[in-house]
């Protein structure tokens, strides 16, 4: 049965539902709602609730339960993701599966309250030090929202890697109606004992940590996280592509900014252009390959975005100067009209078909 | 445990009895520490008490950033490595998800009451049901010898290089006093491992503490162990253990500050 629910409280209940047994958080606006949500649920329901003093502590409890081969979670938004980079690097290297949500504001610094998807550098190109990546979901309903929590967590614990959903202020406020999927908390739990810290199992211990002094065992490591990337790159892509058959132009754009496109294209074929709709759902991994294969066949890319074009990087590395790139972004949480972006679609179409002429 | 009597030509070895042995929990590897510091002696004390309280295989250690960030090369029990100042974050993480597991943090002065000290005091306010064990040894160790926040007025760093100026750099932080006052301390003792006699009150103090947690008593059993750094104090082990003995005690002295009350 279909029920009406905010973003942000589908996300919590999805994670209750999903196995979440810790959780652990400080009060951010736009994403509050799943704290409080949390703090009322899951102790009811079997599991641990903190409110933390800061995203600091909050990412490093994640750490130390994570640790312990429990599903645990935070959630946050921009600047408390931001305090939690640290912490994240070390989660990365000790290879620990947790669940982590940034709801994303505007920025830089305290900025606004209003959504944005300014933090995209910080989530898929690794916002800590060193190298290391999260698996990046964009979701784009309040659905999905929900969705990504059970697909999140597992990914989280097949990959052993932070994973991250990367939503914004508005589909975190916004209600609509959702429908939680059946799940099976027993078939979806990985047995961890072979690493976790739980104390000793027949007389073997377990240490996690990311410290090695040894700059060739570091290597090594490092060597360990690529391969798993490199494997996460071929299996985990996902992505969205409506209309784009027939597509003279193709708008890339992720997240609430895939919805509000989605709007433009239907203007824009009331208008007889034909736009097409190429949505990643993975940021991380990002789907390159089919962007690639798609760019081929079109004349225009345009990507959208709330930011000054971060994900435009990826979508030009795809490219890989194929086809002509544009593109136009809103920030400080500005969110962008299906008009607005008719109009700059028709802007760019002519701008080319002018160079064309030239 | 390696035979170390092995190729030693000593007749008497032969009848001789082994009257003081490593604990069990304490692993035989070399430790990294310098001769003759704090460090190596704690870790010994805390390893005794576990391998005592039959705890080894329901322990679960947090190891923090500093000397320190190796404890678990040498402790057989499970351990978590934890990002600088947030060990008690990390305890509180694994002791929350793990409630019956007895879990300690092992910090220095740098870790717990400088970059940590919001984690510090709100782990202990929190009454989380731990043991945070708290080497003070006024000093960076790791990072070569700069000002911790437990430096006395007057000492020379490598960061005061004129001595530690009250005026320009704060005093000297007391932390153990003051998360004695926040409900959420149980038992908060302040000790040393400058003799034989000190290093037997240590290990009474770490042996309260662990029964605390493992009565369920409710609250953080806090344990500082007032301690040397001879290489970044640049002085010998004795000297060291010397300066502690008749100077950092003074401004830090030794007992209990909070103890539970008795009923
Ligand atoms: C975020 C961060 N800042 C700084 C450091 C560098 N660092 C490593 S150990 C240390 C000081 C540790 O001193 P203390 O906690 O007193 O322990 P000791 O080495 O004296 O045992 C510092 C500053 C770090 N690893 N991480």
């Amino acid at each position: 049965m279909k029920r009406l629910m905010k973003g942000n409280e589908a996300l919590a209940e999805a994670a209750i539902r999903a196995g979440i047994k810790g959780y652990f958080g400080y009060p951010i606006t736009p994403q509050s709602e799943l704290l409080e949500y949390m703090s009322v649920h899951l102790k009811n329901r079997g599991g641990v609730f903190i409110q933390a003093e800061s995203e600091l502590a909050a990412i490093n409890m994640v750490y130390g339960a994570a640790g312990c081969g429990v599903r645990v979670m935070t959630s946050t938004s921009s600047p408390g993701f931001s305090l939690m980079q640290e912490g994240i690097s070390y989660i990365a290297c000790a290879e620990l599966p947790c669940l982590l949500v940034n709801v994303v504001r505007g920025g830089p610094g305290l900025g606004t309250i209003q959504p944005s998807q300014g933090d995209y550098f910080q989530a898929v190109k690794g916002g800590g030090h060193g190298d290391y990546k999260m698996i990046v979901l964009a979701p784009n309903s309040v659905q999905e929202m929900a969705d990504h929590v059970y697909l999140g967590a597992d990914l989280a614990d097949i990959y052993r890697i932070p994973v991250t959903i990367l939503a914004d202020g508005a589909l975190g406020q916004m209600m609509e109606p959702i429908e939680f999927p059946e799940y099976d908390i027993e078939k979806h739990t990985i047995d961890h004992s072979a690493w976790a810290t739980r104390g000793r199992i027949n007389g073997k211990r377990h240490v996690i940590t990311s410290l090695y002094m040894k700059p060739e065992e570091m290597e090594e490591i490092n060597k360990g996280l690529q391969k798993k990337y490199r494997d996460i790159e071929e299996k985990e892509i996902r992505f969205e592509s409506i209309q784009t058959k027939d597509a003279d132009i193709i708008i890339v754009a992720f997240g609430l900014v895939s919805r509000i496109a989605h709007k433009t294209i239907e203007l824009a074929r009331e208008e007889g252009i034909k736009v097409g709709l190429f949505r990643p759902i993975t940021l991380f991994p990002f789907p390159s390959r089919q962007l690639q294969a798609l760019s081929k066949k079109t004349d225009l890319i345009l990507t959208v975005e709330m930011n000054s074009g971060q994900m435009l990087e990826d979508v030009k590395l795809a490219v890989n100067g194929q086809t002509p790139v544009a593109f136009y972004g809103r920030m400080g949480g500005v969110i962008p009209q299906p008009e607005e972006i008719l109009k700059v679609l028709k802007e760019k179409q002519n701008q080319l078909s002018l160079r064309k002429k030239v | 445990m390696k035979d170390f009597t092995e190729g030693i030509q000593c007749d008497y070895l032969d009848t001789m009895d082994m009257v003081w042995e490593r604990p069990p929990t304490l692993l035989d590897t070399p430790m990294h520490y310098c001769p003759g510091c704090s460090h190596s002696v704690v870790h010994r004390l805390l390893l005794e008490v576990i391998q005592e309280l039959d705890i080894q295989d329901k322990t679960i250690g947090v190891a923090p950033v500093g000397c320190s960030v190796f404890a678990y090369n040498y402790m057989d029990i499970d351990m978590q490595q934890a990002a600088h100042g947030r060990a008690t974050a990390v305890a509180t993480g694994i002791k929350r998800v793990l409630p019956d597991r007895i879990v300690f943090t092992y910090q220095g002065d740098g870790d717990l009451a400088a970059i940590g000290t919001a984690e510090t005091i709100h782990t202990v306010n929190r009454g989380e049901n731990i043991v945070i064990i708290f080497i003070n040894n006024g000093i960076y160790g790791m990072t070569g010898g700069q000002m911790a926040p437990t430096t006395l007025e007057g000492s020379v760093t490598s960061t005061t290089s004129e001595g530690r100026n009250i005026s320009l750099h704060g005093f000297p932080i007391k932390i153990a006093d003051m998360i004695a006052l926040l409900p959420g301390a149980y038992y908060v003792t302040r000790q040393s491992v400058t003799s034989a006699k000190a290093v037997r009150k240590t290990k009474k103090a770490l042996q309260k503490a662990f029964t605390n947690q493992i009565e369920n008593k409710g609250g953080v059993s806090f344990v500082e162990v007032v301690s040397n750094c001879p290489s970044g104090w640049k002085m010998t082990p004795l000297a060291s253990n010397e300066w502690i003995d008749e100077t950092i005690i003074k401004y830090y002295p030794l007992g209990d500050i909070k103890v539970p009350e008795k009923g």
